[in-house]
């Protein structure tokens, strides 16, 4: 494979969220906070509706990263910084993933840049992945 | 609420071993989508140079959860549940959990504090094998909204 330079784009990804990905998600991570899966309770906690996980945001994004073949993961952070609305219909939240090389560390990581938009907005902040090609 | 500070530098005993599984392995990357066979086919993996099926990055979320609960929900901490939102996440990884490893996770409160009513909260995981081989180190900030702001 030929070394990425600062700048190079990985291949990007759409992926659709609906409540029974949630539900899925929720059982598969044994995280079943109501509001991820209860319209009522998320509106009783000010939330606008049912909301993905950040974790299932973060975890989808991080295909982004492992499907290009980069390199061997060395960290991965986000800040969860808006939710995914996700509504009670088939169509579900459409989550938009790109990532590109942000810098190439000194030791010669990759620090991947990754971000997420729901709704035309960025969903995750700081995400970022340093992979070791 | 304030949180009570004298948490803040609190290790917990170890958690009960988890024994990661190639049926949750997959169960977890049909949850996110991810479709690499080294998740799925130890035959894949072993030939991409690891023992058995991989799990994927975010996998040890598992464990960080149940250690999260945990600690949030000691009353002595004063944290409001229902308010309690995940802020950050980062895992740092040092060798891959495959499915086979016996896991134990090691709890600690990194820092406590309070910005415009809101409390936050830093958990570390430190995740290891039984026998003491390191494989992820976990992060999390946790953030409880005021609770003026919207009631």
């Amino acid at each position: 494979m030929s070394a990425l330079e600062k700048g190079a784009e990985l291949p990007p990804l759409q992926v659709r969220l609906t409540r029974a990905d949630l539900v899925r998600y929720a059982g598969a991570a044994l995280d079943h906070n109501p509001i991820h899966w209860n319209e009522r309770f998320a509106k009783e906690v000010g939330l606008p509706d049912v909301i993905a996980h950040g974790m299932l945001t973060m975890g989808v994004a991080g295909r982004v990263v492992t499907e290009a073949r980069v390199g061997t993961l060395v960290s991965y952070s986000a800040r969860f910084t808006r939710p995914v609305v996700v509504p009670d219909d088939d169509k579900g939240a459409l989550v938009e993933l790109s990532a590109k090389v942000g810098a190439v560390l000194d030791n010669g990581d990759l620090r991947i840049d990754i971000t997420a938009r729901f709704d035309g907005r960025t969903v995750l902040g700081k995400a970022i992945a340093i992979v070791r090609p | 609420m304030a949180l009570d500070q004298s948490f803040v530098g609190r290790t917990y005993p170890p958690s009960p071993v988890y024994e990661v599984g190639r049926a949750k392995i997959k169960e977890f990357v049909d949850a996110i989508g991810d479709t690499d066979p080294v998740h799925r086919d130890p035959e894949a993996a072993r030939a991409a140079g690891f023992p058995d099926v991989v799990a994927p990055p975010t996998f040890t979320t598992i464990l960080n959860l149940e250690l999260i609960n945990t600690i949030v929900s000691d009353p002595k901490l004063g944290l409001d549940y229902g308010r309690m939102v995940h802020g950050d996440q980062s895992f740092e990884y040092h060798r891959p959990v495959v499915a086979g490893d016996r896991l134990v996770a090691v709890g600690s409160v990194q820092s406590i504090m309070s910005r415009a009513g809101n409390d936050f909260i830093v958990l570390r995981a430190e995740i290891t094998t039984e026998s003491g081989e390191p494989r992820v180190t976990g992060t999390a900030q946790l953030v409880v909204r005021d609770a003026g702001v919207d009631s």
